[in-house]
């Protein structure tokens, strides 16, 4: 099967919690290799896009992951094709140790000698963390938590990450570090799909940019042309 | 002094079959997150399954019935594990899966439900398994009438020390430790360290703890969440299944399953986890303990010391009132139970 020039399409997804319509017929695609960030204010829908890709909620419209449709799958089948979802918050397990959290992010693989590569690379883009890995990880610091997460992810091998606002409630330089890593991950050659609030720091990383207002697609394309745009500049970038 | 540590060897004994039973609620409550009031139904069914297997085996294969082979235990543990796992896949299968993304309480109701519906199967007046001289031996279910579990260890003290009384007149008394208190704490203990090897020590237990923190992110990195689950509660019900087992060898005169001694004993497995900390697996462990001792000892030291002053004789009577005594010292003063700390989220 030749591979899917996008990793990620989706088209017209809406989802409703109830009565209420948190996304209304979004579509966008994240092409293989790239960083596509998606931006909007609170409310707008972001995070629950993320849950709608990893069918975490019921969705109407279609989700395509690396060539084939999402439909019928669950969060943890998806994973073990490759979709990995740092969910808002971080979703640490705060009663387990550091390198339990790891080991559980490589839950799907059974190939020792890779995960231990790979765990080898975790503690490359982060230091603090392996001089942590006894630690209980409820323990660790806020941006300890936030690496832990993303490395946590990485164990899992995937083509595709969704980060969930990572750099929430970071200082200023553990933000420019985490989006440094963002980088060099993908370098690696994995895919991603960014939600930010950090619109400034997230357009500069990012290939592609999606706007999200209230549910729905407001505008999308190269995150340099975004930028530049004056809408977006008065509404994400505050000049 | 003498009876004080033979009324403490049965508390050990007893402790952990409540260590056992507390296991199985804790876990299913750490893990789908609601009180499973059907946990002490499988408890009786473990008893009752090690009855009916020993006598149908006893019978089928004309073994000796005041001294069968040793090999029997084993066996019939076996079957009372297995019965007691697949009625609880079942279960959980048709009960509970279904209501995984309902309200609390309709689960909680539904346990009861379950509860009920296994109780009352019990009773039903069951087709024969084993008989002899065409007297039925045992039936399937149960029955309604109470039965004898036919003795299957020998019913030797392995360790027997005479407590001289320092007084002529009063005879030496002697601490018996038997074989099969020994045995019910040797097999209770290795189950035990079994399923703290399973829960600390391997993938499946650092699933079932992410699980139990978080459905939703442990499916994030993987895990199949409605396994785990399925799992779990099959875990609780083979560890109740061999509490049951363990019952039935320490008291071999079965009531029928709707007895309320049978509703206490589960109820004080209970007390047990929510005393040592509910979804805590060392919890239930130290809880089931604590509870034994503390009923045996109130008996011990209330009927000793207080019924004399007073001129009463209610010690015995009062049992499960020092059990739940402690259970509302405990909510009073920690509400968490002993060893539940609760978790919180860095945000
Ligand atoms: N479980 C839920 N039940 C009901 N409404 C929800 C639920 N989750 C989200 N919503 C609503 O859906 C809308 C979109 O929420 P979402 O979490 O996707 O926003 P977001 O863009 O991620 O915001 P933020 O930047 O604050 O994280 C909001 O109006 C929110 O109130
Ligand atoms: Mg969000």
């Amino acid at each position: 099967m030749p591979e899917a020039a996008n990793i990620l399409e989706l088209r017209d997804i809406s989802v409703k919690y109830g009565a209420i319509r948190a996304i209304n017929n979004v579509s966008f695609s994240v092409k293989r290799g790239e960083i596509l960030t998606l931006i909007g204010c609170n409310g707008a829908g972001k995070t629950t896009t993320l849950r709608a890709i990893s069918s975490m909620v019921r969705v109407s419209g279609d989700v395509t992951f690396n060539g084939s449709s999402t439909a019928g799958e669950r969060p943890e089948t998806l994973v073990r094709r490759g979709l990995c979802h740092c969910p808002e918050g971080r979703g640490i397990f705060a009663n387990m140790s550091v390198e339990e959290n790891l080991s559980l992010g490589a839950f799907t693989r059974n190939d020792r000698d890779a995960i231990e590569s790979d765990r080898q690379r975790v503690f490359t883009l982060f230091p603090r963390i392996k001089e942590r890995l006894k630690q209980n990880a409820g323990t660790l610091s806020g941006g300890e938590q936030q690496m832990l997460a993303i490395g946590r992810a990485l164990l899992s091998r995937p083509q595709l990450l969704l980060l969930d606002e990572p750099s929430l409630g970071l200082a200023p330089q553990l933000v420019q570090t985490i989006f440094r890593i963002i980088r060099e991950i993908n370098q690696q050659g994995v895919s991603i799909l960014l939600v930010e609030q950090n619109a400034h720091m997230a357009l500069q990383v990012a290939h592609t940019a999606v706007v999200l207002e209230t549910g729905g697609v407001a505008m999308q394309g190269p995150a340099s042309d975004l930028a530049r745009s004056d809408a977006v500049r008065k509404a994400y970038l505050g000049h | 002094m003498a009876d004080f540590l033979q009324i403490l060897i049965t508390a050990i004994a007893v402790g952990s079959l409540y260590a056992l039973i507390a296991l199985g609620y804790t876990m299913v409550y750490g893990i789908l997150k609601f009180i499973n009031f059907a946990h002490s139904d499988i408890f009786v069914l473990g008893a009752w399954t090690s009855l009916t297997a020993s006598v149908c085996v006893i019978t089928w294969l004309k073994l000796d019935t005041q001294q069968p082979p040793l090999w029997l235990a084993p066996v019939v543990l076996l079957c009372a594990m297995v019965v007691c796992g697949g009625v609880a896949f079942l279960v959980e299968r048709l009960a509970y899966k279904p209501l995984r993304k309902s309200a609390r309480l309709n689960v909680l109701i539904t346990a009861i439900g379950v509860s009920l519906l296994l109780q009352n199967v019990g009773q039903l007046p069951g087709f024969t398994a084993a008989e002899k001289d065409g007297r039925s031996l045992a039936t399937v279910p149960f029955g309604p009438s109470p039965s004898r579990m036919p003795s299957l260890l020998p019913d030797t003290s392995l360790i027997s020390v005479p407590f001289p009384s320092g007084d002529p007149t009063i005879p030496a008394a002697s601490v018996q430790v038997n074989l099969v208190d020994v045995f019910i704490f040797v097999s209770a203990m290795v189950l035990m360290f079994g399923l703290q090897h399973l829960v600390y020590r391997t993938k499946l237990g650092a699933a079932m703890r992410a699980v139990s923190f978080n459905t939703e992110t442990a499916s994030l990195m993987g895990v199949p969440v409605d396994r785990v689950m399925s799992f779990t509660f099959v875990t609780g019900a083979v560890l109740a299944a061999a509490a049951g087992f363990l019952y039935a060898l320490k008291y071999p005169g079965l009531n029928q399953p709707a007895h309320e001694i049978w509703v206490l004993l589960g109820l004080k497995a209970f007390v047990a986890a929510v005393v040592g900390g509910i979804g805590n697996v060392r919890g239930a462990v130290l809880g089931g303990f604590l509870i034994a001792l503390i009923e045996f000892m109130g008996m011990y030291l209330f009927s000793k010391y207080l019924d004399p002053l007073m001129g009463t004789n209610m010690g015995t009577n009062l049992r499960d009132v020092y059990v739940f005594s402690v259970l509302i010292v405990v909510l009073l003063v920690k509400p968490s139970g002993l060893l539940g700390t609760p978790v919180r989220e860095k945000v």
